[in-house]
């Protein structure tokens, strides 16, 4: 019997070329959990969390979720299958949002919904009606990503992703294209479904928000995870030398 | 020899007719060269190789050789190998496909414009490929093409009165029947020249309506 592992990277290791972002690397989130990874960019965090829903899938090493391998090694046609299944599963927030620009928001979110959960039009009424109350913008439904702002966009792909159901959510530098008084807008739906046991896996800039959400953080440096704990250890007794480093860095530029 | 509209009324039976048919052949291949337009396109990026190579043959050809050449090609040549199309039917085809061949060229180059980011964001959910380039990436990418597209579609209706060599009784071939009546070249050419001109204004007004329709979906 395994523990209560719910996503679970084993030895990961990844290479484009020569270049090796990913050493060796081992994760396990349990279920409800959040877990931060921090560190310098170019330290192989993004990758790490794309390697999870195959986007960049690894050189070597397993990405499991609930007991199912995602990075199966099949013959195309089946891996292919595979994947979109998986993917479903697995909630993703981009950076850059992502929305579809030619969707309205209720295009957005019921797209995937209807066409590969089936849900009649109704039904995928209901799920974004229910979904954009959540992060407070029932009132956008009809409107275009256009006319939004960078946190309302950032919310509105947060409830397209929720409208999968996933099993886990992962973000990608959800805040950092934002301006800083929209930050908190969307660090606010974050802290709520942190509340709900969402299960997450978050890459951020933003040591203070890890600090109040996270139960665990990972700082990666260089392809490495040079230190983990929960974030009390790891922002204010950091064991490693780089880290410590990266830390007072980072406070220095962000003078708070 | 002065010049005498008067006899033009007298054929406005005829010339409204071809001008329906210039209508109807100019909508027919506009939506074929839409639509060809797009399967070429995504053909021309994704296709295996044995699909790929004949196709960009096929296109070299289309881009490289006169129009009247093609027309000719598909109404004469085609009934050796017992294809026997209707005037009409060859003209739409061959201007379909011409325009189809240009549309294709700018529908590629707008498909790989597309952020990346659009692609990751419907695989991420669950979209297979396919439907990622159905749903997401055509739709964006055809939408940003609509406006060149649309002189396309300008410069079809223009190269519609190239039929009228295949026997297709559209505005040019009407205004000449008229003409081999009346000797009166000048103010039938004149007058076809003010029908196409007309439809060019009505199509452009329509082009524009599009073009503002999609703009808050951009």
């Amino acid at each position: 019997m395994t523990t209560s592992a719910f996503v679970e990277i084993k030895n990961a290791a990844k290479s484009f070329g020569k270049l090796q972002v990913l050493k060796d690397i081992n994760l396990t989130v349990e279920r409800g959990q959040i877990v931060a990874i921090i560190g310098p960019s170019g330290s192989g965090k993004s990758t790490l969390l794309r390697a999870i829903n195959e986007l960049d899938p690894l050189s070597s090493g397993e990405v499991w979720l609930e007991g199912v391998q995602i990075n199966r090694h099949l013959p195309p046609r089946q891996y292919e299958k595979h994947v979109n299944q998986v993917r479903q599963d697995i909630g993703m927030v981009f950076q850059h949002f992502n929305l579809f620009p030619h969707l309205t928001v209720r295009g957005n979110i019921t797209l995937a919904p209807r066409m590969l959960k089936g849900l009649s039009e109704a039904e995928a009424n209901t799920l974004a009606e229910e979904q954009l109350t959540k992060v407070g913008l029932l009132e956008k439904i009809d409107e275009y990503p256009s006319r939004l702002s960078g946190g309302q966009k950032q919310r509105v792909a947060i409830a397209r992703a929720l409208a999968m159901k996933p099993k886990v959510m992962l973000f990608d530098e959800a805040t950092s294209a934002l301006d800083p008084e929209l930050v908190e807008e969307v660090n606010l739906v974050m802290k709520q479904l942190a509340e709900e046991h969402m299960t997450m896996i978050i890459v951020t800039h933003e040591m203070d928000f890890a600090a109040s959400v996270c139960d665990r953080v990972l700082f990666m440096d260089q392809g490495v995870v040079v230190e983990e704990g929960p974030p009390s250890v790891i922002f204010q007794n950091p064991v490693e030398e780089r880290t410590r480093n990266f830390l007072r860095k980072h406070l220095e530029r962000n003078g708070n | 020899m002065g010049l005498d509209f008067s006899v033009v009324p007298s054929y406005f039976g005829l010339l409204l007719q071809g001008m329906g048919l210039t209508i109807a052949i100019t909508t027919g291949a506009g939506i074929l060269s839409f639509f060809g337009g797009i399967v070429f396109a995504v053909a021309a990026l994704y296709a295996p190789m044995i699909i790929r190579l004949p196709m960009r043959g096929f296109a070299f050809l289309f881009m490289g050789t006169p129009l009247l050449l093609q027309l000719f090609l598909i109404y004469f040549g085609l009934i050796q190998f017992g294809i026997d199309l209707p005037a009409f039917v060859a003209g739409v085809i061959g201007l379909g496909l011409h325009f189809a061949v240009y549309n294709s060229e700018l529908i590629q180059a707008s498909i790989l414009a597309v952020d990346k980011g659009q692609y990751e964001g419907a695989r991420t959910l669950g979209l297979s490929r396919s439907q990622t380039l159905r749903r997401i990436i055509i739709p964006q990418a055809v939408r940003a093409v609509i406006p060149p597209m649309g002189n396309n579609m300008i410069a079809l209706l223009k190269d519609s009165a190239l039929v009228s060599v295949i026997g297709v009784m559209e505005l040019t071939l009407a205004a000449q029947q008229a003409i081999s009546r009346t000797y009166r070249p000048f103010e039938f050419y004149l007058a076809v020249a003010f029908c196409y001109y007309i439809i060019n204004l009505a199509l452009e007004a329509g082009l524009r309506h599009v073009e503002r329709r999609i703009k808050a979906s951009r």
